[in-house]
This record gives structure tokens, C-alpha cells and sequence, in this order.
């Protein structure tokens, strides 16, 4: 294999090489340093006298001395039934201290889009036993939902435990995790290792980890190749995957980083103007195919940088995803767990997998009652706050009433509580005794309030 | 056009740009890019360099590969068979593509846009020695159970005597008529995306597009070949009101672009269409409906495409003198693949690294909506109804603002509704309709005179709510005089019962004008009695107690209404008797 010698700069991650052979895009690179380390690389850029190679790995050591090898393919990765159970690096290597993977396929970590004549509907409901998502923002299979987190919040501990609990009520189907990590702290890594070890989750899992000291290009990699893994134990083998990737903000400042290298006009706060598209080959790898037994589900995980939800990692995202589940710091300043504030979430799916036959008759309308007399309640505070409550009328009081009721039963709960969604949709029912029959019977058609409201039921 | 032989040579290669040297290009042509055929698009010509936009991913290309010009430019194949259709950006049938190359999309596979071994029956409706000219209708063929596709001779033909025409089963490709011209025309004819069909002229529109939403119909209505705008943020249900608007309007046509936006929607249009009854022929929903489907992960420059197939395959049905709705979900998104294809020839951006031409890119299309007589005569639509999505949901973002110079309706979305459940989240103090003067004369006809003064009176009413609940953040709500608390009141009942419309519910997911009349006046009603009580000296908490107002949402829910809306009137007519007693 030819070795070219003729680096012209070294910017940032990326590597300019003058004067090849024609090399293709995004082919594999081999970076030769002059005390024979190997690095590993992919083109960017190719034409006739110039190709931009971007390192995955720390530049250190790069310069014009540094060998460059185009390996003639684009980024393959080995897949294997016998990765669940193992911990590999962001880069696809293990770092169990097990052996190397041996590929039963070796698969393009790109994948390809999936054609959308041919996905299935996704409609199997999953039931993650945490009311504030199976009663008013449900999941289901082949579905991307991302939790929106700020800095300090108990977003992990949340992931952890729908990793735990998810499941399809009444089926026993094969179902794996794959836990991708991007820029993450060592000590995260450790807690959401020991977590799976204690649960033992670890043996259906394969993990990722990009810790926080490796490399960021890497980044822009690790969530590839979990999804190329996800989507072989999904579409081939037949499992159920659920893929949980965090941080995706992490994820973003990669991408920032190579396009600020490559001196690209950048869209809003510096992010490059492809970051929708590219998020989208990461997100829309999400779903499920006619015709096939398996599915890919994703819950992405990501920091919103001051909390704020417009900036262009939770916004782009939020255009992609089908919904989110927002934690809010007041509620977890409160004290309550799971600190998910349902006013800003939204599930796009979940009227695919409600109601009778799915989960019970009543869901949406329960859902969509408790989601309005919580948002009118919680305006009501604003008013009480200048004008007393004494002031307000006596609807309004009840309705201030129920929105504290709503935050201490329906969203509170332990983080080992696995609720099934009818004690979930009880709990909704128990709270509506304190509103007047009229109010509910404008979301709700009579004959299910008589058939679930305690005052009927006795 | 010839096919030009010499092939030019690939230099470099970054994203789905690629630049050749040595090839022989005008703008906007249609080449094969690299051994594996690729399709692209030129959209650069400097000096020896020909730059191209590749509709499928580039991974592996290398330079020095060849890139073929086919010397036409991007076009779509015309003629029965389109509708019930799913394509992508490029006029490819995904289901064809599937029997092609599997559930993945991979590359460098082609396949046409219309099925050309299916035989048509066509019923020639021109007969030997009729002078026939250029967009005439020359013959029928039923195309689904609802639509009668209409074959016109192409736009572009000379015309003539028809010395022969064939009547029976026929492909597309099959000739159907010969005329004196020497032209001969199969059904099928194709047109260049990137251009707007003719027409002979375009007229003010003056009907309604009727959606069978009351917020849209009753307050703020498109006009059948008008162009609407729905901005708003992630969640606030851009989707949903569009794919609303797709089932349940009265257009013949649909047309519905899927730009750049989710898989999983399109495969819920997709399960969804086929089993809803159009409300006008009671046939599947599907038969009037062409998809276009190029999701967020499919290559960018094909969604870059996307839109001008849509809008050229509704062009199309207007000039068979069918009223055509076109959706595109979302114009954000294509904008976008606009501003990535910008950014990758290093092009200097406008505002927020959009392209310059973005403004002119966003109302050459809008133009291209209308209410036009087409060349065969008679009338024919297309509106076109954009979906926006502002980044961070800041409406003063530039593809919000350029499209809001441009269209007529803005149905602004709101997220503080869509959190509270109010759907459809359309705010009603935002939003507008710059028809409402043409389309005055039709509700007055067609509908009720009284159909003006009631929406007028609504408005008031809620623009009165803004003001009084500023004074209620204050004050509370008892400090109110007790004409406004009733105010207050009535102005709930607006928002919960006329605005706030169920899309998941069997009844009230579709609300004729009939019914949305019937609603304007049971408010209305309820506010003059409930006006004329107070001020017989009627305290408010008795008048807002009063129970029959409680049978009203069972309006909404309920198919055969009027017994229950009667209930209703002589329910108030005795509660207030005895108020005022």
C-alpha cells in the first residue's frame, strides 16, 4: 500500500494531503506517525491535487513527517451476536479485556435510510412504569423520544431506569440495550456501568463509551457505530432494541469543532448549517420495517446549555425527534422525582399505541385532561401570586389544587416504582374527583367517566 | 435535445457536491455522476469546472471517475397512474425502489415515475378532423375511483387536425393521436420541474377552500388557489394541521410533500389515507393523493428537488380543471437543503447562512399557487399551503419573514395552546387571512348573510378577552364589571368549543359550514340572553352557573347534532326565564 509523505497543514482535527492518487470520499485512512504509532482517519474533501483527511484520534504527534495511507474502503465495522454483553470503546474496540469481536458481517457504519414505503407503523406501546411518559407522553416501538436535561438534573438515573423497566406488556420478545456514551465523564460511565451490573441489564447490552478525555472527533463516530449494531440485532437477528445515547450536545460541539477546522460558513451559534441533516442520519435510523420481527427504538439524551430550549441542539432535534420528555429544574428543586415536566413534552406516537385493545379506552382523553387542567393550574399560580388566592373564583381554586395534587402523586414516584399504565391512569382518575363533572366532561365522553370515575365505580 | 457522448472527468468531490472538469453542461441538467451512475444536477459552470448537486450519496466516489450529461434537465413523467403514488424528491416510486433494492435506499438505482406496462383504458373525447391545439383535452381515461384523468396534448405542441385517434386499452407510451402537425402524442407527456407549467391566465380567487376545520373556515380561510403559511415551533402541530388539512379538504386533488421531515410520519400517511373516506365521494382518501416522501436522512439535494416535483405533479391536475391542494411539510427543510447545497460552493450567505436567493427561491415557488384558467379552458387551482419551522421558534427568522411577504394566510402556531391541549394550536390574535374580502360574497350567498357579522363579532370578542385579561393578571377576576366577566366567559366558550376541535375524534375531526354556522349562532345566542339577564339584574355567577350551557361540547361529538343543539336552545330559553323571574 502506498504511504504518502506530503502533509501540507495540520488544522484542528484535519490533515491537508497534497499530490494522490484519486482516493475516494469518506475513505479509510492509516496515519503513520514517525514513531510508528497508527491513527486513524477519513477523507473529507477529495480532488486531484488536495484531500482533507479528519483524525478520529488526538493530533498530537501529526506534521509533515507523517506517513498517510488510503486503505481503499469506507468505515466498515465488525457485527456480531456475541457483542452483547461487551464494552467497547467509542471507537469500536473493546476494552473489557475480552477478545477481539469476531464479525459475522462487517456493515457500513452510514447504514442507509430506510426506504419509507417500507417501515411499519409503530404502534406496540412500551410500558417504562414512569407515569409522567406511559400516561401522557407514551412510548412505543420504532420510536426516537429524546429527554431534554440541563446541567445537574437526574437525567441518567431516569434513563437508567426505563432501560430497566421498559417492556411490552404481554410479550417476551428478544430485547437488547445499547448504550452509547459521547463525552461523558468517567464517573457517569461508572455509575450507568455499575447500574447495568447490578440489574444485570449488562449481558443484554453492548456499550459505547467515549469518555470525556477521548478524543471529539471520536464522537462523531460512537453513535454510528451503536446504530449500525442496533439496527443488526434488530433487522437481522430479530431483538428489539432500545439505543440510548448520550450526550448528544457532546455530539454537536464535535461537529462544531470539524467544521470550524474546515473553515465552513456556519449556521446559527457557530453550528455548521448540515447539522439538522446530520442529526437527522442519526435520529431517523430509528423504527421499524414491514415484514421484519425486530425494532429500533432510541432515546437520545441531551443538555440544553442554559436550559434554554432554542438553542440549536434541543430545537434541531426536537424537529426530528417524534416528541420529548423535558426535566425541568424547578420540579427537581421541589424535590420531586422524576422531575419531567409534561407541559413542554410531547409524544408524536403515542396516539398509535393507546387506547382500547392497547392500553385501556380511556388514556387519551385522561391524558388530555390532566394535560389541561395542569397547564391552566399552573398559570393560576402565576395570578395567585399577585392577586392571593382568596381572590380567585372557585373553579379557579380547584384547579390550582389539582396541579399540586398532579405534581406530588401523578409525577412523583420512586426510581424503583414500576407502575403498570392502569394504576397510571387511576392515579389520573383519583385526582379528577377534585374538579366539577362539567369541566371534566369537556374533554371526557360521558360514558367513560361513568365507567371510571371513582364517584361511579364505588 | 441530443445526449452529449463526451463525458466529463470528476476533480473533487465534498458532500453531496461534486465538481467536473471538461463537461460540456448547461444549467440545471441532468448528469450521471461517477461509475456508478449517480444522478445530479448542474447548478455551477466556472471556466473549465462544472459544479453538480448529487440526489444520492456520494461515499466512495473518487476523482476521475466519469460524469455523463443526458442534456435534459430534471423533468417528471406525466399521465395516469401518478395518483396514490409514493415518490421520493425525484419522482422514484419507493414501492418500485423496494422490489429494486430492498427496506435501505441504496444507489445508482433509477426507476420511472409511472408504471409503463400498465394498459389504460382511454376514451378519446376529440374525434378525426377536430382542430386540436397545445393543453386541450383529447381523451379521458378513469385514473381511480374518484379522479378522471384528463390526457391533454403537451403545452408545448404545435397543434393541428387529429387525422387519427385510437380509442381502447393502451400503455402510456402507446400513441393515442397523430396529427396533421406530424406530432404524435402517447398519454404520457413529461415537463421540467423547474418551470411553471403555462396557463392562459390567472384570476382572483374568490371561493374558499374548505377544510372542514371550524378555526380555519370560520375565522381565517384560504381561498382555492390561495397560499397559506404554518409557522411554529417543534410540537405546536404543524403536522398534524396539515395532514388535517390534506384528509378533509374540499380540494379534488392533493398533493403532499413530505420535505426533509420524518419517516415515521410518512408511514403513518401512508396506513392512515387508504382506510379515511373522502367526505365528497366517499372513496378511499388515497385515490385523490399523490405523496412525495424525501426524509430527513434521504440525500439533501433531492429534497432540494422535492418541492418543484410536487408543485409541477398539482400543476399538472389544474390543467385538467381540477382544484389542487398542495402540502409541504416542511419549507423550512428544503430551505435548509437549499442553505447546505449554498455553504458547500462556498457561495457568500445572506441572513443566517441562507442563500441570497432564498427570498426570490421562496416566491418563485408561492407563485407558481393560483387560481388560473388553464389552456384547455375553464378553471383550474392549486393552493398551497407551506408548513414553516422556525429555528427556536422565532417567527423574525428569514424563512418565516420571507414567506410571510408572500403569502395571503398565516395560520400561526402557538406552543403555550399545543401544551394545554388546545388543538388545533392556531392563535387566534396572530394569525390572518387577507381573502376575507373576496370571499365575503361567498358566505354571504352560499352559506348565510349572517355568516360575516357572526366571525366579526367573534373576533371582537376575543381580542376583548386579551384586553380584559391583562386587567384579570392584575385585579383577579371578580374585580371585573359584571358585563366583562360575562365576556370572560363567552370567550372561554369560543376557545373550548369553536376553536379547540378534536382531530382524533370521529365527529368532530371534520366540521362542515352548516355546522360551524350552527355553532357561531348557539355562542352567540347564549351571549345575548346572558347580556339581556345581566342586565336585568341577573347576578353573573348565577348566569355563568346555568346547566343547559353544560350539553354543549356534546355538539361537537355528536353526528346527527340538532336534536341536542335544540335541547340546548329551549334548556337557556327556560334557565333564563327563571332568572330573570
Amino acid at each position: 500500500m502506498k504511504e504518502y509523505k506530503t502533509v501540507s497543514k495540520v488544522a484542528g482535527p484535519l490533515l491537508f494531503v497534497q499530490k494522490t492518487e484519486p482516493v475516494s470520499y469518506e475513505e479509510q485512512v492509516s496515519l503513520v506517525l514517525a514513531d510508528g504509532t497508527m491513527k486513524r482517519g477519513q477523507v473529507l474533501d477529495t480532488s486531484d491535487d488536495l484531500v482533507v483527511v479528519q483524525c478520529y484520534e488526538s493530533t498530537t504527534g501529526l506534521g509533515r513527517d507523517t506517513g498517510v495511507r488510503f486503505l481503499g474502503e469506507t468505515f466498515k465495522m465488525p457485527v456480531s451476536k456475541t457483542m452483547l454483553g461487551r464494552i467497547l470503546s467509542g471507537g469500536g474496540k473493546p476494552i473489557d479485556g475480552g477478545p477481539e469481536i469476531i464479525p459475522d458481517k462487517r456493515l457500513d457504519i452510514n447504514g442507509a435510510a430506510i426506504n419509507p414505503y417500507a417501515r411499519g407503523t409503530p404502534r406496540d406501546f412500551i410500558q417504562t412504569g414512569i407515569s409522567t411518559i406511559d400516561g401522557t407522553n407514551t412510548l412505543v416501538r420504532g420510536q426516537k423520544l429524546p429527554i431534554f436535561s440541563s446541567a445537574g438534573l437526574p437525567h441518567n438515573e431516569i434513563a437508567l431506569q426505563i432501560a430497566r423497566q421498559a417492556k411490552v406488556p404481554g410479550s417476551d420478545e428478544q430485547f437488547a440495550v445499547v448504550f452509547a456514551a459521547m463525552g461523558i465523564t468517567r464517573e457517569e460511565a461508572n455509575y450507568f456501568m455499575a447500574d447495568f451490573e447490578r440489574t444485570g441489564a449488562l449481558e443484554r447490552a453492548v456499550v459505547f463509551l467515549n469518555l470525556a478525555d477521548d478524543p471529539a472527533v471520536e464522537r462523531t463516530v460512537t453513535p454510528r457505530l451503536a446504530l449500525t449494531t442496533a439496527e443488526y440485532l434488530a433487522y437481522e437477528l430479530g431483538y428489539h432494541v432500545l439505543v440510548i445515547l448520550t450526550d448528544m450536545t457532546n455530539y454537536c460541539e464535535a461537529l462544531r469543532q470539524i467544521g470550524a477546522a474546515r473553515e465552513e460558513v456556519p449556521g446559527r451559534r457557530g453550528y455548521p448549517g448540515y447539522m439538522y441533516t446530520d442529526l437527522a442520519s442519526l435520529y431517523e435510523r430509528a423504527g421499524i420495517i414491514k415484514g421484519l420481527k425486530g425494532s429500533v427504538t432510541q432515546i437520545p439524551i441531551l443538555t440544553m446549555p442554559g436550559d434554554d430550549i432554542t438553542h440549536p441542539i434541543p430545537d434541531l432535534t426536537g424537529y426530528i425527534t417524534e416528541g420529548q420528555i423535558v426535566i425541568s429544574p424547578e420540579l427537581h428543586r421541589k424535590g420531586i422525582y422524576p422531575p419531567i415536566n409534561v407541559l413542554p413534552s410531547l409524544s408524536r406516537l403515542m396516539n398509535l399505541g393507546i387506547g382500547k385493545g392497547m392500553t385501556r379506552d380511556d388514556h387519551k382523553k385522561v391524558s388530555d385532561m390532566m394535560y389541561s387542567g395542569y397547564a391552566e393550574g399552573v398559570d393560576l399560580r402565576g395570578l395567585v401570586a399577585i392577586v392571593g388566592k382568596d381572590a380567585l373564583s372557585e373553579r379557579d381554586q380547584k384547579f390550582l389544587e389539582f396541579a399540586d395534587a398532579f405534581e406530588n402523586t401523578f409525577v412523583r414516584q420512586g426510581a424503583d416504582e414500576d407502575r403498570t399504565i392502569a394504576q397510571t391512569l387511576d392515579i389520573g382518575w383519583n385526582m379528577f374527583i377534585q374538579l366539577p363533572e362539567s369541566e371534566l366532561e369537556k374533554r371526557i365522553d360521558r360514558d367513560l367517566i361513568k365507567k371510571y370515575h371513582p364517584n361511579y365505580r364505588k | 435535445m441530443e445526449v452529449n457522448s463526451k463525458p466529463g472527468i470528476l476533480k473533487r468531490i465534498a458532500g453531496p457536491v461534486v465538481t467536473a472538469i471538461n463537461l460540456d453542461a448547461h444549467m440545471y441538467d441532468v448528469v450521471k455522476v461517477g461509475t456508478e451512475q449517480l444522478m445530479g444536477e448542474v447548478i455551477k459552470i466556472d471556466g473549465p469546472d462544472t459544479v453538480i448537486q448529487v440526489y444520492e450519496s456520494t461515499t466512495g466516489i473518487r476523482p476521475g471517475e466519469p460524469v455523463v450529461n443526458t442534456g435534459l434537465s430534471l423533468a417528471v413523467e406525466l399521465g395516469p397512474g401518478l395518483l396514490t403514488s409514493i415518490y421520493d424528491g425525484i419522482q422514484r416510486p419507493l414501492d418500485v425502489l423496494i422490489q429494486k433494492m430492498g427496506n435501505f435506499i441504496a444507489r445508482g438505482v433509477t426507476a420511472p415515475g409511472l408504471n409503463h406496462e400498465k394498459k389504460w383504458d382511454f376514451k378519446p373525447v376529440v374525434h378525426v378532423g377536430d382542430k386540436v391545439t397545445a393543453g386541450q383535452i383529447i381523451g379521458e381515461v378513469q385514473e381511480t375511483r374518484s379522479i378522471l384523468h384528463k390526457v391533454m396534448i403537451p403545452p408545448r405542441a404545435k397543434g393541428g387536425k387529429v387525422t387519427k385517434i385510437n380509442a381502447g386499452s393502451f400503455t402510456i407510451d402507446e400513441i393515442v393521436i397523430e396529427l396533421d402537425s406530424g406530432e404524435s402524442f402517447p398519454m404520457m407527456q413529461k415537463w421540467p420541474v423547474r418551470i411553471p407549467r403555462p396557463y392562459v391566465e390567472k384570476h382572483s380567487p374568490s371561493i374558499p377552500l374548505l377544510t372542514g376545520q371550524r378555526i380555519l373556515d370560520g375565522l381565517f380561510p384560504i381561498a382555492k388557489g390561495g397560499t397559506a403559511a404554518i409557522p411554529g415551533p417543534f410540537g405546536s402541530g404543524k403536522t398534524v394541521t396539515q395532514q388535517q388539512l390534506a384528509k378533509w379538504s374540499d380540494a379534488e386533488i392533493v398533493v403532499y410533500i413530505g420535505c426533509g421531515e420524518r419517516g415515521n410520519e410518512m408511514t403513518e400517511v401512508l396506513t392512515e389515507f387508504p382506510a379515511l373516506k373522502d367526505p365528497k365521494t366517499g372513496n378511499s382518501l388515497m385515490e385523490r393523493t399523490v405523496l412525495i416522501a424525501n426524509t430527513s436522512n434521504m440525500p439533501v439535494a433531492a429534497r432540494e428537488a422535492s418541492v418543484y416535483t410536487g408543485i409541477t405533479l398539482a400543476e399538472y391536475y389544474r390543467d385538467m380543471g381540477y382544484d389542487v391542494a398542495l402540502m409541504a411539510d416542511s419549507t423550512s427543510r428544503w430551505a435548509e437543503a437549499m442553505r447546505e447545497i449554498c455553504s458547500r460552493l462556498e457561495e457568500m450567505p445572506g441572513e443566517e447562512g441562507y442563500p441570497a436567493y432564498l427570498s426570490s427561491r421562496l416566491s418563485e415557488f408561492y407563485e407558481r399557487a393560483g387560481l388560473v384558467q388553464p389552456l384547455c379552458g375553464g378553471s383550474g387551482s392549486v393552493s398551497v399551503i407551506g408548513a414553516v419551522s422556525p429555528a427556536g421558534g422565532d417567527f423574525s427568522e428569514p424563512v418565516t419573514q420571507n414567506t410571510l411577504r408572500i403569502v395571503k394566510v398565516f395560520w400561526a402556531l402557538d406552543a403555550n395552546l399545543s401544551r394545554r391541549r388546545h388543538f388545533p394550536a392556531i392563535n387566534w390574535l396572530q394569525s390572518y387571512s387577507l381573502y376575507m374580502a373576496q370571499l365575503n360574497d361567498y358566505y354571504d350567498e352560499k352559506v348565510s348573510p349572517e355568516w360575516n357579522k357572526l366571525r366579526a363579532w367573534f373576533m371582537e370578542v376575543l381580542q376583548k378577552e386579551a384586553e380584559l385579561l391583562e386587567i384579570v393578571q392584575l385585579v383577579g377576576s371578580d374585580a371585573l364589571p359584571e358585563a366583562e366577566q360575562i365576556t370572560i366567559e363567552v370567550a372561554r366558550m369560543i376557545r373550548e368549543l369553536f376553536l379547540q376541535q378534536n382531530g382524533f375524534d370521529p365527529v368532530d375531526t371534520y366540521c362542515d359550514l352548516p355546522k360551524t354556522l350552527d355553532m357561531f349562532k348557539m355562542i352567540k345566542t347564549y351571549a345575548e340572553l346572558a347580556y339581556a339577564a345581566q342586565v336585568a339584574g341577573v347576578p353573573p355567577s348565577q348566569i355563568l352557573g346555568i346547566k343547559s350551557k353544560n350539553e354543549m361540547p356534546q355538539v361537537k361529538f355528536t353526528k346527527d347534532y340538532k336534536p341536542v343543539l335544540n335541547k340546548i336552545y329551549a334548556g337557556m330559553e327556560a334557565e333564563f326565564k327563571e332568572l330573570r323571574a
